[in-house]
């Protein structure tokens, strides 16, 4: 689908936090959500659905696109009480994920309410994601190669 | 010959069932296995099922090995079976390898490639001595792995990058306005196929059957004389737009294996003598797959090179009409249910060919007197 260069620019900062959402563990999202001290209610405007994106791959690795396979994902769209709109979409099945993933993305576009969530849920899963990250980082650090050279010496002439 | 219908049955059957799942179960007495255990520790058997199964779903997958009682093949049959019973929300935009979160990446041709070789966690070098130390259970987790002072840099560039400038290697051809990829579970196998069609066939094609032909290859019958030029092993973001949006965003990460091969090619009236490459790209860390995978697609590619083709790993055909494991395994197992109509008619043709023998030769001794 072509994409509307506009909607994409108005787009960059949602982009990264629903990203953050949806790479998030559905648990850390459970507890962070749970953890708040007041939660705005909501309404489902889609209920949570599972589904299945076909992922792309490039022939090559950098050519033109292939389906490779299918992955699992589950959406939401939700309306909150002062009238925002979120959406969800996250990798698997966890309902709950998804659901929160949309009131969260709700939140965030909500002046009133993106305070409370900002810190408290999207940098939070922000941190421990770029946590197991840099420890994946070093971990495989730790596994690279150091080549040295061995030195032939000749025996004695 | 007219139809005979059995009936029947139900109860044995209802029966085989109960047994089978005792037998799932195994001795009560050893304690139930979780799936959270089976995706955890059985992981690389979770990423054939999730590859193969062709849907990345890391508890589905865990179910099915369990489910399965292990085996493989039907844990497959049963993540396909289960991917039919879901809507399909759209197509993702193109993974980008490169921007990999590598935790594993070698070349095997070139040992100075910028990143490093980063062997990640591996078996090779391993001794491939049983580990006593494994069967004593109820000990401590092992200690974390090390962690270097400066984590591996991303993006890290692959062999083909490397090599961009100087065109040794052919490059990836990426069309303006390309045409949808041809989907083999939406569309009927074609021939000749394209390479996207190939490359989704052998994505979910079955890991022995790829490595018996790319093993083949090797040993002469079609041999593209293969240079593993990289595999690299980590996390990949998926992008999707979904339609309320219009723009893309990433809805979650998938572990995957790329391989690419490389094969020499002396060059042509038109082309230079250059580097050809094979692609193999899996879910999870499924490295002998995905090695296979990158053989298989170069000698396939025997047409764009003028390589004369006369060895099953070039016969697209049979190659993509074999590939698949849940399509082999159905063909050739549904030859122990009831054939029984089958037989009956041969029977009495082998009955009336025998008679006929037998009256053929008493004529035949009787002109003889």
């Amino acid at each position: 689908m072509p994409v509307d260069p506009v909607n994409k620019a108005a787009g960059d900062e949602r982009r990264q936090w629903l990203s953050i959402l949806a790479k998030a563990q559905p648990g850390e999202v459970s507890a962070a959500w749970d953890a708040l001290s007041e939660r705005p209610s909501y309404s489902a405007l889609r209920a949570p659905e599972t589904g299945l994106v076909l992922v792309r791959g490039r022939m090559g690795g950098a050519g033109d696109a292939f389906n490779m396979g299918e992955m699992t994902v589950t959406r939401a769209a939700v309306r909150l009480e002062s009238g925002e709109t979120g959406i969800g979409y996250v990798a698997g099945r966890d309902r709950r994920h998804a659901e929160l993933a949309a009131a969260v993305d709700a939140m965030m576009q909500a002046p009133a309410l993106r305070p409370a969530v900002e810190g408290a849920v999207v940098a939070k899963l922000a941190r421990a994601q770029a946590e197991r990250r840099d420890t994946a980082a070093r971990k495989a650090a730790a596994t690279k190669v150091d080549f040295f050279t061995m030195v032939r010496t000749r025996g004695p002439q | 010959m007219a139809y005979v219908s059995v009936k029947g049955g139900e109860k044995a059957i209802t029966h085989a069932h109960q047994w089978l799942a005792e037998d799932r179960r195994g001795d009560p007495g050893v304690h139930e296995l979780e799936v959270a255990q089976v995706r955890e520790q059985l992981s690389l058997a979770v990423d054939r099922v999730m590859s193969e199964g062709s849907c990345y779903d890391r508890d589905l997958a865990a179910l099915a090995v369990k489910q399965a009682r292990g085996d493989l093949p039907e844990a497959i049959f049963l993540l396909r079976a289960y991917r039919t019973t879901l809507p399909r929300f759209g197509a993702s935009l193109p993974v980008e390898t490169e921007a990999m979160a590598v935790r594993r990446r070698v070349s095997a041709a070139f040992k100075d490639i910028p990143g490093g070789q980063v062997l990640g966690p591996t078996f090779d070098y391993t001794h491939r001595l049983l580990d006593f130390a494994l069967a004593a259970e109820g000990g401590a987790p092992p200690e974390p792995a090390p962690q270097a002072e400066e984590p591996q840099a991303y993006p890290m560039p692959n062999i083909a990058s490397v090599f961009r400038h100087e065109d040794l290697l052919e490059h990836d051809v990426r069309t303006d306005e390309a045409p949808e990829p041809y989907d083999l579970t939406r569309q009927p196998m074609k021939f000749p196929a394209d390479r996207d069609q190939r490359l989704q066939a052998l994505a979910r094609g079955d890991e022995g059957f790829l490595l018996s032909l790319a093993y083949s290859s090797q040993r002469g019958w079609g041999s593209t004389h293969p240079l593993c030029g990289e595999i690299r092993m980590g996390e990949v973001a998926v992008e999707y737009v979904p339609d309320e949006l219009g723009f893309a965003i990433e809805i979650g990460e998938v572990t995957l294996t790329e391989c690419t091969m490389l094969s020499g090619f002396a060059g042509s009236a038109e082309r230079p003598p250059q580097y050809t490459r094979g692609y193999g790209l899996t879910f999870g860390h499924c490295e002998r797959k995905a090695m296979s995978m990158a053989i298989v697609d170069r000698a396939l590619r025997h047409r764009e090179v003028g390589e004369q083709a006369d060895a099953p790993v070039q016969d697209e055909e049979f190659v993509l009409y074999h590939s698949d494991n849940v399509e082999a395994s159905g063909f050739v197992q549904h030859l122990k249910l009831p054939h029984y109509v089958d037989f009956q008619a041969d029977l009495q043709l082998i009955r009336r060919l025998r008679k006929e023998h037998f009256e053929r030769r008493a004529a035949l001794k009787e002109a003889a007197e």
